[in-house]
């Protein structure tokens, strides 16, 4: 379960204070698909960003299966995200330094797990990367460093995964193919998957649809279970 | 309007939208250029100090001789050559003699008992340099009477004041001043033995002038105008050096101060070439960075229409401009240093330098800074070229490696390097030969680094298991992932070591001579020129307080007469050595005994008693130093000439002397049966303990015997150890100057695959990573490249600084090991800091920048 109570977000510039997000509250039941959409600048990605615990309201709280996250420190929500949480990016956001594999690796070898190299090998072949592993980001396509960056969210099992605008910079048919496989591993993991999108056909497929206007939720529909 | 306005028109709004595109990276590319500032500030302050003092010396020789022609002796004149002098004087030829020898000085009010150099001059001395005194105008009083003149420290030493008067053997002189200022004579000589002036008139009634004593002549001859020394001296050298009188010209004067200052400004020289390689090596490495950071803009650049030229020509244009500026900054501190060095040295120069912007070496510092600047620059800047507007469309920072080292003009900046790198190290060397082995020494040292970090790469890819712990893996593992810094880091590092280590090293060994003599001995009071009948004497002086002798050591001086059978001349003349070699031409004050002292040590041959030698051959033991300069060894014969009696030798040991004790050592020892009969002095030592029975001794020993010298070796100890740690402040101070000199460079070197770090730290962060792990990751990589790149440099530093000892200054090395290893150890903290650094830049972004990052 994740709570937002009130949340807001001011950033000062120069001398006028600007809110982003203006007392934003609503409840995600664990295993929900939920969807974020708005026009730019609305506030989605920064939402994101402290339903993710990445960073600190202005006021309210965010609350995680019952751990506040606003009142942790910065390690200790970072420990957080290692143990619960999985992050998918617009720029896919991989280690140039690291093969596919090694970058999948990571956030179970930061948890000092063993076993990693196994768990990345059979993601990297649910992703349809077999064959891929030891390449460098550098010499995959666009939509295979997003496949990547999924295999790499779903390494440590998250509770909650978090994507913003995942087929952002993808073609129309790799973005579709990507949002099926977060539906697929949504179903098999039982984990809670918040995505933001512009493509509102995509973001439709979602169980739950909230949009934002100003810093503010204006809509918040659910579709009927099916 | 035509094409070429076209395109004119077309490059100047591209450099104008690079040139506004750069405004944020400026002050970091200005940072970068300013590498080569220290470099620049050394060249400027060393070229200028030593066109200061090139200056001084021509301005100040004629003051520091005192006259045009020095005629100089061990004797009196022989006759015939006296009346030569004599003739010059009522030719128009001014002469003026100083006689100077060494004695005790006594303040007859005070007690006070000091040892002093004596000059008894006759009037006229100096013709040049002005001697201030005080109270003032006391110099021209100077031959009225019988009236002394003396160095302010005799004073202080004697607790004496104008108006005292002043036993100088059997004669008493009134202190009618102290002088002020007076041309040549560093300071710390003067504290050794102080000066005292007095009219010649009255140098033999102290009765200090006859046998035994070591009284030194000197004629001074002015010149009118329209003669010149090298001319005049020109028909008089040959009769005047065949009775083994010295004749010097001011010219001569001149070269001789101008090559003592040469080993100073040697080394510094070498400080100059070295501080700016490192700059290059920042510039390079920087500007390296720089680039990684502009490929974005670069492609974007292409995309908008511009060449890849034109691209090229707007860096450099850029580089060009700040590397101008850190030059500039470079310039203005150096003339800094330029300025405060004379002070801080001025107790180790023989002459007061005046201090002169010199626009040469101005101009020369900013011409060769920006040009090494350009030249290092340029390297990492021709990437840049091969920049595609692809580039734009998918990043790879692998793309700027592929193609380089294979295209022509990549190989004409190589050259153009590696030629500027040759260029200035055979400036600098001042030698060929010596140009020629920096250069070596460089290029070597680099190859032994690539070398190096080449091979941590390869043990680091072999040695990585996955049993270690994550965090220290991944540090390992980024020392050979693709676009590692294993190389760059450890080169710049390594470098930087090796050339701070070696510069301290260089300084440490220089400097060995001085620790030597800080050796330390009991005895403290030394007594000479004790005769024969005074020894019973001065035994009783010392009993009186308790004191005794520690045995007396007989001196007898002798001239070499021949050796293997030919005169000193011939003997040079077939050894080419210079006929005027001061072995040759030097008293020897020698002594016999039929022990080796604790001082000496046998170095080839063995000690008396062993060799066979007919009676009219007696055994000698040479020290090392004036048998190389004579060119003998073992088993020659050296011919003695005992005042006027020739004594045979044959040299059957060569023996090193520690001469850091202040105890009686000798060049010559003989065989007592060489010298048996022969007229002698002794000399004696004893150990004393408190200052004041030192004081006492000194001064009953004056009262009875006024021909006895003494010396306070205690007194002598503590100057010599206040120049020590002058000299040490100057070390430390040197070191601590090329320590920050590797700062910028390491700085540069960390900073191309810093954002990368940076970036992925903080994506770490998101995924879940703590402060901790990534310190730990950054530490374990900053580490092991500070450890390779410290050791490395520094065990090359051994091989360079012996190099340099051996090669260049022609000493022998020794290394100091525990110096060296801190200066490794710093800069392995610097690496780590580095490193840490990073971290903590970590930390301040918050994870939301992996979301907003694009
Ligand atoms: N660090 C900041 N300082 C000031 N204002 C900021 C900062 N970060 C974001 N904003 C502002 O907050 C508002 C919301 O930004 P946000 O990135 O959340 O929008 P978004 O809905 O994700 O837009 P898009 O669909 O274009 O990604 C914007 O108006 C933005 O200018
Ligand atoms: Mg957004």
């Amino acid at each position: 379960m994740l709570s937002a109570r009130d949340l807001t977000k001011e950033y000062q510039s120069g001398t006028t204070r600007l809110a982003v997000l203006k007392l934003v509250s609503f409840d995600i039941p664990q295993g929900s698909f939920v969807s974020i959409v708005g026009p730019s600048g609305s506030g989605k990605t920064t939402l994101l960003g402290l339903l993710a615990g990445l960073d600190t309201p202005s006021g309210g709280s965010v609350t995680l299966d019952g751990t506040d996250l606003t009142r942790l420190t910065e390690d200790e929500r970072a420990l957080v995200r290692g143990e619960k949480v999985g992050f998918i990016f617009q720029t896919f956001q991989l280690i140039p330094t690291l093969t596919a594999m090694e970058n999948v690796q990571v956030p179970l070898e930061l948890r000092g797990e063993s076993g990693s190299a196994e768990r990345a090998h059979s993601l990297l072949t649910r992703v349809g990367l077999a064959d891929r592993m030891d390449h460098f980001p550098t010499q995959l396509s666009g939509g295979e460093q997003q496949r990547v960056a999924i295999a790499r969210a779903f390494s440590n099992s998250p509770r909650i995964l978090f994507a913003d605008e995942p087929t952002g910079n993808l073609d129309g048919d790799t973005g579709a193919r990507i949002v099926e496989l977060l539906e697929e591993l949504n179903r098999e993991s039982g984990s809670t998957i918040i995505i933001v999108t512009h493509d509102i056909t995509l973001a439709q497929r979602a169980g739950r649809m909230i949009r934002l206007k100003d810093g503010v939720v204006v809509e918040d529909v659910s579709k009927p279970a099916a | 309007m035509s094409v070429p306005q076209q395109g004119q028109k077309r490059w100047s709004k591209i450099a104008g939208l690079a040139w506004r595109e750069s405004r944020t990276a400026r002050r970091r590319l200005l940072l970068y250029m300013s590498s080569i500032s220290l470099g620049v500030a050394a060249l400027v302050a060393i070229d200028s100090f030593a066109s200061n003092v090139q200056q001084s010396i021509r301005a100040q020789a004629r003051d520091l001789m005192g006259g045009d022609v020095s005629f100089s002796s061990n004797a009196k004149l022989s006759a015939p050559l006296q009346s030569v002098l004599d003739s010059l004087n009522t030719h128009g030829m001014p002469v003026a003699t100083v006689v100077s020898f060494i004695s005790m000085a006594s303040d007859t009010r005070s007690g006070g008992t000091r040892l002093a150099q004596i000059k008894a001059v006759t009037t006229g001395y100096p013709f040049y340099g002005n001697i201030v005194t005080a109270p003032e105008g006391q110099w021209a009083r100077l031959q009225q009477g019988p009236y002394a003149i003396v160095d302010p420290a005799l004073l202080i030493a004697l607790d004496a004041k104008v108006g005292d008067s002043l036993a100088i053997g059997y004669v008493k002189f009134e202190i009618i001043g102290a002088v002020k200022s007076m041309a040549g004579q560093s300071d710390a000589s003067l504290v050794m033995a102080p000066r005292v002036f007095l009219p010649d008139r009255y140098a033999s009634e102290t009765q200090l002038l006859g046998f035994g004593s070591r009284a030194s002549y000197e004629w001074l001859v002015k010149l009118p105008p329209t003669i010149t020394s090298t001319n005049f001296v020109k028909p008089l050298r040959p009769k005047f050096q065949n009775e083994h009188v010295r004749v010097v010209t001011v010219v001569q004067r001149e070269t001789n101060i101008a090559e003592s200052v040469q080993q100073l400004a040697d080394f510094l020289g070498i400080v100059g070439l070295i501080a700016l390689l490192l700059g290059g090596i920042g510039v390079a490495s920087g500007v390296n960075a720089f680039v990684t950071r502009k490929i974005d803009t670069v492609a974007v650049l292409r995309c908008l229409g511009a060449t890849s030229g034109q691209v090229l020509a707007i860096y450099v244009a850029q580089s060009a401009v700040m590397g101008f500026i850190g030059a500039a900054a470079g310039v203005l501190l150096g003339i800094a240093i330029q300025f405060a060095l004379p002070v801080a040295i001025k107790n180790f120069l023989p002459l007061d330098v005046s201090v002169t912007i010199d626009w040469r070496a101005i101009s020369m510092g900013l011409a060769i800074g920006v040009w090494v600047a350009l030249v290092f620059a340029l390297r990492p800047l021709l990437a840049l070229r091969r920049v595609s507007p692809l580039q734009a469309l998918r990043r790879d920072t692998a793309a700027l490696d592929a193609e380089r080292n294979k295209d022509v003009a990549t190989h004409l900046v190589n050259i153009a390097l590696i030629g500027s790198v040759l260029l200035l190290a055979f400036q600098r060397a001042g030698s060929l030969r010596r140009g020629a082995m920096f250069a070596a020494g460089i290029g070597g040292s680099m190859l032994v680094l690539w070398l190096s970090a080449a091979a941590l790469s390869y043990v680091a890819r072999r040695v990585v298991t996955p049993r270690w712990p994550y965090v220290i893996r991944q540090g390992v593992a980024n020392l050979y992932r693709p676009a590692n810094q294993t190389r760059s880091v450890v080169l710049a590092l390594g470098f930087g070591a090796f050339l701070v280590s070696t510069l301290y090293l260089v300084q440490a060994n220089l400097l060995k001579q001085f620790e030597v003599t800080a050796a330390q001995s009991k005895a403290n009071l030394i007594f000479f020129d004790i005769q024969d009948d005074q020894r019973a004497g001065l035994d009783s002086i010392l009993k009186s307080q308790g004191q005794r002798a520690l045995g007396y050591t007989p001196i007898i001086t002798m001239k070499v007469s021949a050796i293997n059978g030919r005169t000193p001349a011939a003997w040079a003349a077939s050894q080419g050595i210079p006929a005027n070699n001061w072995a040759l031409r030097r008293e020897f004050r020698s002594t016999f005994r039929d022990t080796i002292v604790a001082t000496e040590k046998i170095t080839d041959g063995k000690w008396f008693g062993s060799a066979q030698l007919p009676d009219s051959l007696s055994e000698l033991s040479l020290e090392e130093s004036p048998a190389s300069e004579m060119h003998v060894k073992v088993g020659d014969i050296i011919t003695w000439d005992v005042q006027g009696v020739p004594v045979s030798t044959q040299i059957t040991s060569l023996r090193s002397v520690n001469w850091g004790r202040f105890e009686p050592n000798f060049f010559a020892v003989l065989q007592p049966k060489a010298l048996k009969d022969a007229p002698r002095t002794y000399a004696t030592i004893a150990a004393v303990q408190s200052d004041s029975v030192i004081a006492l001794l000194q001064r009953s020993s004056v009262a009875r015997f006024p021909n006895i010298s003494s010396m306070d070796l205690s007194l002598v100890r503590r100057t010599i150890g206040q120049i020590v740690a002058e000299v040490s402040v100057a070390v430390r101070f040197l070191a601590l100057f090329s320590l920050a000199m590797g700062i910028p460079v390491l700085f540069s070197a960390v900073a191309a695959t810093r954002r990368d770090r940076l970036r992925e730290g903080v994506l770490l962060k998101t995924l879940g990573a703590t402060s901790r792990q990534i310190a730990r990751i950054l530490l374990s990589e900053y580490a092991l490249l500070g450890a390779l790149g410290a050791l490395t440099g520094m065990v090359l530093s051994f091989a360079g600084a012996w190099g340099l000892v051996h090669f260049i200054f022609g000493g022998t090395f020794a290394p100091a090991l525990l110096p060296a290893a801190m200066i490794a150890l710093a800069m392995m903290a610097l690496a780590i800091a580095i490193g840490l650094l990073t971290g903590r830049d970590v930390f301040r972004e918050t994870p939301m920048a992996a979301l907003r990052e694009s």
